[in-house]
């Protein structure tokens, strides 16, 4: 037992893998329980999309991937919530135009690099041996400047997800809100989805939410709880992947859905019990 | 002392006018009710006034207080079913308007939440998910929210849609409480004419334009109040 665990943190690739991906969880998991509520989980997924289309062409142009592919999320950020908050156009549909497009361009563009198959399978899906040195330290810092603007602004973005009106009549902007939950929801995918994969990352975002809000209560104990179940299914997940030979990415995501299949009886005992 | 002026306002969605020329004002202390049929701009008015629907024409004035200070109760909160969120949380959240860019609530906000569910005989659901409560315990919660987000003003948006007729009584005569003892004006959009003209002392009547505006017993001479009241009765 304790030799596997030497083992396992022998790896200097898993443990960069480890703390990106623990923060990533951890933000993933916050900014969920928002995005979840305020319906805008399709967002998280639209991003992804274009975040894998980005990091393609910035790799076939041979930028540093971080600093090209955040700036491009972020704008697309801003036009999928301008989108999904104009009724009049259809929002989900402009969405999945968006994202496929994202897609379409990102895999032309890499079928004129080399070794296509190998590259946008670990597009798709993740890789843990993506993260580099450099890389570490990007993600280390945004992670930590998105959950310092979390904390801060906790009880705005309370208010703005329960009822967006009230907080608006009393003076607080919620438009700005909303942007800030796009942007730091753009920043955690851009520096999350090589280790998760543009299919896989939006599941960070969704299941922790989902899961806590099983069986809390309060909105606060859904976000604290939220962010332990992500970082635990993430720990597990690449444990698992270590010792099976497993995909990182998949091994995360069957874990959280494990953990949500859990949570969802435990939920249901619980009701029961009061 | 003026708390509240609008002058001349026009409201239109999309070139439709909704909001014709309406004009009142309000001192503080008093007790506007908003009466007129469905889709005369009651609403449109009040959310005009709180800044969240721009008018066409018209200017809306406040004297000794800030749009951000006024307490509002939705007409409908467009809360999901299982939002989880408990009834203080929900609560604290209407402080928010006095806290500036500063982060964290402090002690004192969190006793005036407090102060307020005791005051509106809620202080046992504190620890409540809002999402369990029943109809008129929601209200409660959300009216307690709007306390917490004013001392002068609150608009409360046809409060009492759904409510049962014992706690629509006791809503009526809670909010005529926190006009008299607390000396809040109140603004209330109402479909109920006969309890209107017995809270409040003051009346605006919308219709396609501004049918009636002034006080209760001027209102009660009126044709118009003649007509909506013998309309009910045949109902
Ligand atoms: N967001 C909107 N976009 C376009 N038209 C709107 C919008 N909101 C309201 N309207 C229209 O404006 C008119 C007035 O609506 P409003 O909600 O102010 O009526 P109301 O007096 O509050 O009615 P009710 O008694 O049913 O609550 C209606 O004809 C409605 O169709
Ligand atoms: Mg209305």
């Amino acid at each position: 037992m304790i030799d596997f665990f030497v083992d396992f943190f022998s790896y200097h690739f898993l443990n960069r893998a480890l703390l990106v991906g623990v923060l990533v969880s951890l933000c993933a998991a916050l900014l969920g329980v928002s995005l979840v509520l305020k319906r805008y989980s399709m967002i998280g997924d639209g991003l992804s999309h274009v975040s894998f289309g980005a990091l393609s062409i910035a790799v076939a142009f041979h930028w540093a991937p971080l600093p090209v592919s955040i700036p491009v999320v972020m704008a697309a950020a801003f036009c999928l919530l301008r989108l999904s908050e104009n009724s009049k156009i259809k929002g989900d549909a402009a969405i999945a135009l968006i994202s496929s497009s994202a897609l379409a361009i990102g895999v032309i563009v890499m079928s004129f690099g080399s070794g296509m198959n190998a590259d946008v399978y670990n597009y798709m899906f993740g890789s843990i041996l993506a993260v580099s040195q450099s890389d570490v330290w990007i993600s280390v810092s945004l992670s930590v400047i998105v959950l310092t603007l979390y904390a801060l602004f906790y009880n705005k973005i309370f208010s703005v997800t329960f009822d967006e009106n009230f907080a608006r009549a009393t003076g607080t902007k919620a438009a700005l809100y909303n942007m800030l939950l796009a942007f730091l929801t753009a920043i955690t995918i851009v520096i999350g989805m090589r280790l998760m994969g543009a299919l896989l990352i939006s599941s960070l975002i969704i299941f922790p939410a989902l899961t806590s809000m099983r069986v809390c209560r309060s909105f606060q104990g859904v976000v604290i709880l939220s962010a332990a179940i992500a970082v635990v299914c993430f720990f597990i997940g690449l444990l698992l992947s270590f010792l099976f030979s497993t995909p990182a990415g998949a091994s995360v995501v069957v874990v959280n859905l494990m953990a949500l299949v859990v949570f969802t009886l435990l939920g249901k005992c619980l009701r029961r019990a009061r | 002392m003026k708390l509240l002026t609008c002058h001349d306002l026009c409201i239109s969605y999309n070139g439709q006018l909704v909001v014709d020329h309406v004009s009142f004002s309000l001192e503080q202390g008093q007790y506007l009710c908003i009466v007129g049929e469905n889709g005369s701009g009651k609403s449109t008015l009040v959310k005009t006034i709180l800044g969240l629907v721009k008018p066409q024409a018209g200017h809306i004035a406040f004297s000794n207080m800030q749009r951000k200070e006024i307490g509002y109760l939705p007409q409908q909160t467009q809360v999901q079913k299982d939002f989880p969120a408990t009834v203080f949380e929900v609560v604290l959240s209407g402080c928010l308007n006095t806290r500036g860019m500063r982060p964290f609530y402090s002690r004192k906000e969190k006793d005036l939440a407090l102060k307020n569910l005791e005051l509106l005989g809620i202080g046992n659901l504190r620890k409540k998910s809002y999402r369990d409560l029943s109809g008129g315990q929601q209200q409660r919660v959300l009216l307690a929210r709007a306390l917490c987000a004013t001392k002068r003003l609150l608009l409360l948006d046809e409060p009492v849609t759904g409510l049962d007729p014992v706690i629509t009584a006791e809503l009526y005569s809670l909010v005529k409480r926190l006009n008299q003892e607390h000396h809040i004006t109140v603004v209330m959009v109402s479909h109920d004419i006969a309890s209107a003209v017995t809270y409040a002392d003051q009346v605006l009547h919308m219709g396609s334009h501004m049918l009636f505006f002034g006080s209760v017993q001027q209102y009660r001479t009126t044709e118009l109040y003649r007509h909506m009241t013998g309309g009910c009765d045949c109902d």
